[in-house]
């Protein structure tokens, strides 16, 4: 199977402060890949690289085979579709407004949208379910509504990859779960490669294919949940104390934090 | 659902604001301090070349320059406005506010006392003067990487004010004749305007707007925030670079005509979005055509309220401009 997404030795620092160092790894396509670690463990960083908008300093990233810096930028943004972290919330534009501008990496500077654009943009937003809010306007929407709006937008990119950076961060339990299994849909239906920044690691099990432990901007441990979330890896990175059983719906680890038992997350050796 | 409707909606939007264009327009050529009859006035404009009266003159070659100098230097600043909102993601963003206008006017002021009169090369310093202000008000609100809002305006007031002082130093300075009006390049007026200072301006505004007009797409992806319209595609960096580099051009060159006119990049593009929404490629055309409107009025209305002679057409900008400034910064920070 093709890679859909190679990393090789890479680095970033911001200033002295180093956030990746020697970061390795690959996404195959069509995997649903989940990005997990403690807070400031590189993990928007990396997200950024793989988007395109930070260039790496040192190391490779390699898009479907092709070394990022090689691709342009309209020719990235036709692979690998973005939902970010802090998206703009003010903005007037309707949501149809919105979806559309995912097109443009596939349109010329004066072009209008063609039927086709537009069908496109009609079955990305009845994908996420938001076709009935299609001429509300962005600043008037839930958080929810707001977070499957943004997913529309990337999923009218029409691109083999989707990356999104905690994109159930500030969403309640129900919605949080239609996330997860919109692109769950995505990738069976489409043969889309999800990677995603999480912070719910009972999510993370029960979704990906496969998962990576950033710690200090290292990778801790990347591999099947089970082998993942041992005890001696996820409880160090983290700093606090947790308790791994069964899950009762599938056959991944189930992590119950132990209250009073934090610790901090040491740097790894 | 809008792909064709784009096209007719920019037709639909840009026709009615035409006629008003055009309406102000013809209307500015009928008003000014010496009372002309209408008649007299239209007899001028129909016989035009045939009779040297002196109402064919003052219509010919002193009102219409006028009023077409409001259109163009109107049209420049609202978009010169819509643009830096864009941009800097602020509504408060406008030429004269964030010092634009006040280092162009430097920049003019400085080309005429080393000896240059002809307008291109006014336009040249003016747009030294502007880049250097631009650069300045970047350099001191960019804390590291972030524009913050606050810090911008502040900075470009500051910045307004210090041209303002070094605008009045010149003119004292100097016993160069040209510069002898200190009320023009503070105030903003438009009584000077000539034939040929027209016609230059027109040929530098309108291939500028036509570049503005070609980034409309890319000012809606960079409303959505410079890392979303990087990943659609946008080369941010360069995009906002051509775009500060023309409007900052179309700025210093009116202003070197009208000298300052402050506000005018606030009234017209915010009531458009209100009325039109977001879409620049329907904003681009109608800033221009409203601008225009907006400031042949107040022009007009500059030369109809004093019983006595006229006031500069800046009065009238900052007497409106200014409330909305104060009451679009209260709403943002609420």
């Amino acid at each position: 199977m093709r890679q859909a997404v190679a990393v090789h030795d890479l680095s970033i620092s911001y200033g002295k402060r180093p956030i990746l160092r020697d970061v390795a790894f690959s996404v195959a396509e069509g995997e649903y890949f989940v990005i997990i670690g403690p807070n400031g463990s590189g993990k928007t960083t990396l997200v950024k690289v793989i988007s395109g908008s930070l260039k790496p300093q040192t190391g490779r990233v390699e898009i479907v085979g092709r070394s990022i810096e090689a691709i342009a930028r309209r020719e990235l943004a036709r692979a690998v579709a973005l939902v970010p972290q802090h998206a703009p919330v003010d903005v007037p534009f309707t949501t149809a407004e919105v979806v559309l501008m995912g097109r443009s990496p596939h349109l010329g500077l004066l072009s209008i949208e063609s039927r086709e654009d537009m069908e496109i943009v009609e079955q990305s937003m009845r994908f996420t379910n938001v076709e009935h809010l299609a001429r509300s306007r962005l600043d008037q929407l839930s958080a929810g509504e707001r977070q499957r709006v943004l997913i529309a937008r990337a999923v009218c990119q029409r691109a083999g990859t989707i990356v999104l950076d905690e994109p159930t961060a500030s969403l309640d339990i129900a919605h949080q779960m239609h996330i997860m299994d919109l692109m769950e849909k995505l990738r069976r239906e489409q043969g889309v490669t999800v990677i995603m920044v999480s912070h719910d690691l009972n999510l993370a099990a029960m979704y990906a294919n496969r998962i990576l432990l950033l710690n200090h901007g290292k990778v801790a441990r990347i591999g099947t949940a089970d082998e993942v979330f041992q005890p001696g890896v996820i409880e160090p990175a983290y700093g606090c104390s947790l308790l791994i059983d069964r899950n009762p719906l599938r056959e991944v680890p189930r992590l119950t934090p132990v209250p009073g038992e934090f610790t901090g997350s040491g740097p790894v050796k | 659902m809008q792909s064709a409707p784009l096209l007719k909606r920019i037709i639909f939007v840009s026709a009615p604001l035409a006629l008003v264009l055009l309406l102000a327009a013809v209307t500015g050529l009928f008003v000014g301090t010496t009372d002309q009859s209408i008649a007299k006035v239209l007899s001028a404009i129909i016989s035009r070349g045939c009779s040297n009266s002196t109402v064919s003159e003052i219509v010919w070659s002193i009102r219409l320059p006028r009023v077409v100098l409001a259109m163009l230097a109107g049209a420049a600043l609202s978009l010169g406005g819509l643009v830096f909102q864009a941009l800097l993601r602020n509504p408060l963003a406008e030429p004269y506010i964030l010092g634009i206008s006040g280092g162009s006017a430097v920049g003019a002021l400085s080309g005429i006392l080393l000896g240059f009169s002809q307008l291109w090369g006014l336009a040249f310093f003016s747009f030294g003067g502007s880049l250097a202000a631009l650069l300045l008000i970047l350099a001191i609100a960019s804390g590291g990487m972030i524009l913050r809002k606050d810090s911008l305006i502040l900075a470009g007031v500051m910045v307004n004010a210090f041209c303002g002082a070094i605008i009045i130093f010149l003119i004292s300075l100097s016993s160069n004749t040209q510069v002898f009006n200190i009320l023009f390049w503070l105030m903003g007026d438009l009584s000077m305007a000539s034939t040929t200072q027209v016609i230059i301006l027109a040929a530098l505004l309108i291939p500028c707007s036509i570049v503005i007009y070609s980034f409309a797409k890319p000012m809606n992806l960079l409303m959505m925030g410079e890392e979303l319209a990087g990943n659609m595609g946008l080369n941010v960096r360069t995009t906002s670079l051509i775009l500060l580099l023309v409007t900052s051009l179309m700025v210093s060159a009116t202003v070197c005509c009208t000298g300052l006119l402050g506000f005018v990049g606030l009234v017209m593009p915010h009531l458009l979005r209100l009325l039109l929404g977001p879409d620049h490629r329907v904003l681009v055309p109608a800033c221009i055509l409203g601008g225009g409107t907006y400031l042949v009025l107040c022009d007009m209305m500059a030369r109809v309220l004093p019983p006595h002679g006229e006031m500069p057409a800046g009065v009238i900008t900052a007497m409106i401009g200014a409330p909305l400034f104060i009451s679009l910064l209260w709403r943002s920070k609420r």
